[in-house]
């Protein structure tokens, strides 16, 4: 396991100077634009930096959906699971891309290009089923065009 | 900019009249002109960059740039024809747009005004213009009325569109108490499905002394069915900003929150670029427009919780804290961020403030309901033909919405139910189809007006399916912090698992109905309470179904795979 460099995680907070605890999770949103994830070790330094309890920081990183305290993807696949798309198919694209990836949700492939997750809903109903890449949205999405799509993403 | 040169774009207003004046001279240089009006939102997802860029380059070949405009819109409402266009100066909607063919769109009809049928509303050249279209005749746009008719990453083309005038209006000739009166006579509801009258909600907030008072846009559009905000937020951010600095004057707060979902990253991209060029224009932070009124508004993304979305769970999150609800009273109104008097209202609330304040409350509630007033966004999906982003008066009928605007069931299917409100609301069935929308209506048929989300289903829905998926949902979102929600809902989920899975009994009925009874009386915050409405809803309008599942352990809709006779199974799908 190697060291993380701790030098990025610091230029965040000197950006978002002064951080108090009402900044916890935009700090953590930020070191996680940073690193992909929250490493365990920038989390202690953070606290050290900052004073906020590194249980605190733990706490939300659990609590919050968003963050991964492990390597995360390149690119992460989120497949709506929202109402409209439950009812037009998203079991069937669900499966499709579970076999194009080999993996299931909440999991990364083992070239670390690809983490596959379900997301409540993106908001794109109309043109449901859809899936998300990393900020594109897919709409009306052909279980057909899996390999396709993904190839896009390197 | 592709405004004239001789309009000084990009100063400081330090005025209402200066603003004004801008707004005429804009409005000058625009008439008439030839504009290509491109959803770069919504159509994201099914090639609207392509088309867009394809317009662009076309009309450079073509040798237009000047005459022909190619404009970065938020979403035009016709969803299921995307990616859309619309064309000025003749308004012409044309949907299921395909780069090959823009040089001939470009020449016949951006040139001439000529329709080609391919890309009309039903392939039909009679319904080629948004006031022929049944989609858009059965609509009143007032929220909308920028929404995809402007860059929405231009300011200058939201002033051009009067946007801003009602602020100038309220922070230079009104007094904020005479504001929040003006909201109170025009009795506006909260549009994040609460329906609590917002200008009283600010008068509480006003009657407690506090050393700050602030103010909160409640942008976490959890919902799963529900695209209202995130449209306004994409396609008309100034609208929104102008209702957050019109409401924050009326309570005197100086300090302005907009809490977005991280899932709607055009929508943060849009609404930071909003108050960007806001403040660059004096229209936000300091003396805005020579009012001597102050006002920062900040964005925080929101970090992928629905509870957070609860307006005690917002403010714990804003407060650096895991997004868990807190005892009501007291109510954020009273004691909200840090403590102090805090107002936390829905996006398309505070788009409807520069509206009231425009025209007077009075005006305002001359349409709709008797006690819902004005106009609510659905988000129509499902199995309706038009899906889409649709706007109409309070006091509609469902079959106006589905059938009207919405053009009725894809393939003449047959309409079950509408499932509105998403996790906290409920399916209102065919019986119930002129039932006029208001809050009210709907809580006595067992849904709840929600957010706004609509969607319809048809017979291939599993009623009983849906009501587990949405206690599913329910059971994962729970913030964990009281035993009936926490427990509850995993109760009632495996409850409806077994059902589904055909090992259900009678008993198991009346016990869903005593224990939702229970989550939806003891639970602390809104998510619980409402979480078995979806449950308690479909019991009450479609019982023969479930008892399809229990009794004859069949599933009707062919949904169940464990009720299906086995030839039917074999491409088995997973339970969830």
């Amino acid at each position: 396991m190697t060291a993380v460099d701790l030098g990025p995680a610091r230029a965040v907070l000197e950006s978002m100077a002064p951080v108090d605890h009402g900044h916890a999770i935009p700090l953590l949103q930020n070191i996680q634009d940073t690193y992909g994830y929250l490493p365990r070790e920038v989390i202690l330094d953070l606290s050290s930096e900052t004073g906020i309890p590194a249980s605190h920081l733990f706490g939300l990183a659990t609590f919050y959906a968003q963050f991964y305290l492990e390597e995360h993807g390149r690119h992460t696949v989120r497949v709506c699971r929202g109402t409209a798309c439950h009812v037009r198919g998203r079991k069937i694209i669900q499966d499709a891309i579970d076999e194009e990836l080999g993996i299931g949700p909440g999991e990364t492939t083992e070239d670390r290009r690809f983490s596959l997750e379900t997301v409540a809903c993106v908001g794109t109903c109309f043109l449901a089923p859809v899936v998300m890449i990393d900020h594109d949205y897919f709409g009306n999405f052909d279980p057909k065009r899996v390999g396709e799509i993904m190839g896009g993403y390197e | 900019m592709m405004t004239d040169t001789m309009i000084d774009t990009g100063s400081n207003i330090a005025s209402p009249e200066a603003l004004a004046a801008l707004r005429d001279q804009l409005a000058a240089a625009a008439e008439g002109r030839r504009r290509v009006l491109v959803c770069s939102t919504g159509c994201l997802a099914i090639g609207a960059r392509e088309v867009e860029a394809t317009f662009r380059s076309e009309v450079a070949a073509a040798g237009l740039i000047g005459e022909v405009d190619v404009v970065q819109t938020g979403c035009h409402g016709l969803c299921a024809m995307a990616p859309v266009a619309v064309i000025e100066p003749y308004d012409i909607v044309y949907g299921r747009n395909r780069v090959k063919y823009i040089p001939d769109v470009i020449s016949q009809t951006v040139m001439n005004g000529d329709v080609i049928r391919r890309f009309c509303y039903g392939r039909d050249a009679e319904m080629a213009h948004v006031e022929d279209i049944p989609f858009y005749a059965h609509q009143t746009k007032r929220v909308l009325r920028n929404v995809g008719r402007v860059d929405p990453q231009k300011i200058d083309d939201a002033i051009q569109r009067g946007v801003y005038e009602a602020a100038g209006k309220a922070l230079t000739t009104m007094a904020p108490d005479e504001i929040v009166e003006e909201v109170k006579t025009s009795a506006l509801r909260g549009r994040g499905g609460g329906g609590f009258p917002a200008g009283l909600k600010w008068e509480i907030c006003k009657q407690n002394p506090g050393k700050d008072r602030y103010l909160i846009c409640n942008a976490d559009e959890g919902d799963p069915g529900a695209f209202m905000d995130r449209a306004l937020l994409e396609g008309d951010p100034h609208s929104v900003l102008e209702g957050m600095i019109i409401s924050a004057y009326a309570i005197e707060a100086t300090k302005g929150f907009i809490y977005v979902r991280a899932e709607y990253p055009i929508a943060v991209t849009h609404i930071r670029r909003a108050i960007e060029e806001a403040q660059e224009r004096g229209l936000l932070g300091d003396n805005i427009l020579g009012s001597g009124y102050s006002l920062d508004i900040e964005v925080r993304e929101g970090a992928g919780a629905f509870v957070c979305g609860e307006e005690t769970a917002m403010i714990a999150s804003l407060e650096g804290e895991r997004g868990m609800a807190r005892p009501k009273p007291p109510y954020p109104a009273v004691r909200g961020y840090y403590g102090e008097p805090t107002i936390i209202n829905n996006v398309e609330t505070f788009a409807n403030v520069p509206l009231i304040v425009d025209e007077g409350g009075a005006t305002f509630a001359e349409s709709g309901t008797e006690g819902s007033k004005g106009t609510k966004i659905f988000a129509l999906a499902g199995q309706v033909n038009n899906t889409g982003l649709v706007e109409v008066p309070m006091g509609a009928t469902i079959r106006e919405i589905v059938f009207g605007v919405g053009g009725g069931m894809p393939r003449n299917r047959e309409f079950k139910a509408v499932q509105m409100g998403g996790p906290s609301g409920g399916c209102v069935p065919a019986a119930h189809l002129d039932l006029p929308i208001d809050y009210d209506s709907l809580k006595e048929v067992g849904a709840i007006m929600g957010s706004g989300g609509m969607i319809v289903m048809d017979n291939t829905t599993c009623i009983v399916d849906i009501a587990r998926y949405f206690i599913a949902f329910c059971a994962e979102e729970s913030c964990g912090l009281c035993a009936p929600c926490r427990l509850g809902t995993v109760q009632l989920e495996e409850i409806l698992n077994r059902i589904t899975e055909g090992k259900g009994s009678l008993e198991d009925l009346d016990l869903l109905e005593s224990l939702g009874e229970v989550v939806q009386q003891t639970s602390l915050c809104g998510l619980g309470q409402t979480a078995p409405n979806p449950v308690m809803s479909t019991l009450r309008h479609f019982r023969d179904e479930y008892l399809a599942h229990v009794v004859d352990k069949t599933c009707p809709a062919g949904v169940c795979t464990a009720l299906l006779p086995v030839e039917a199974t074999s491409g088995k799908e997973k339970s969830r």
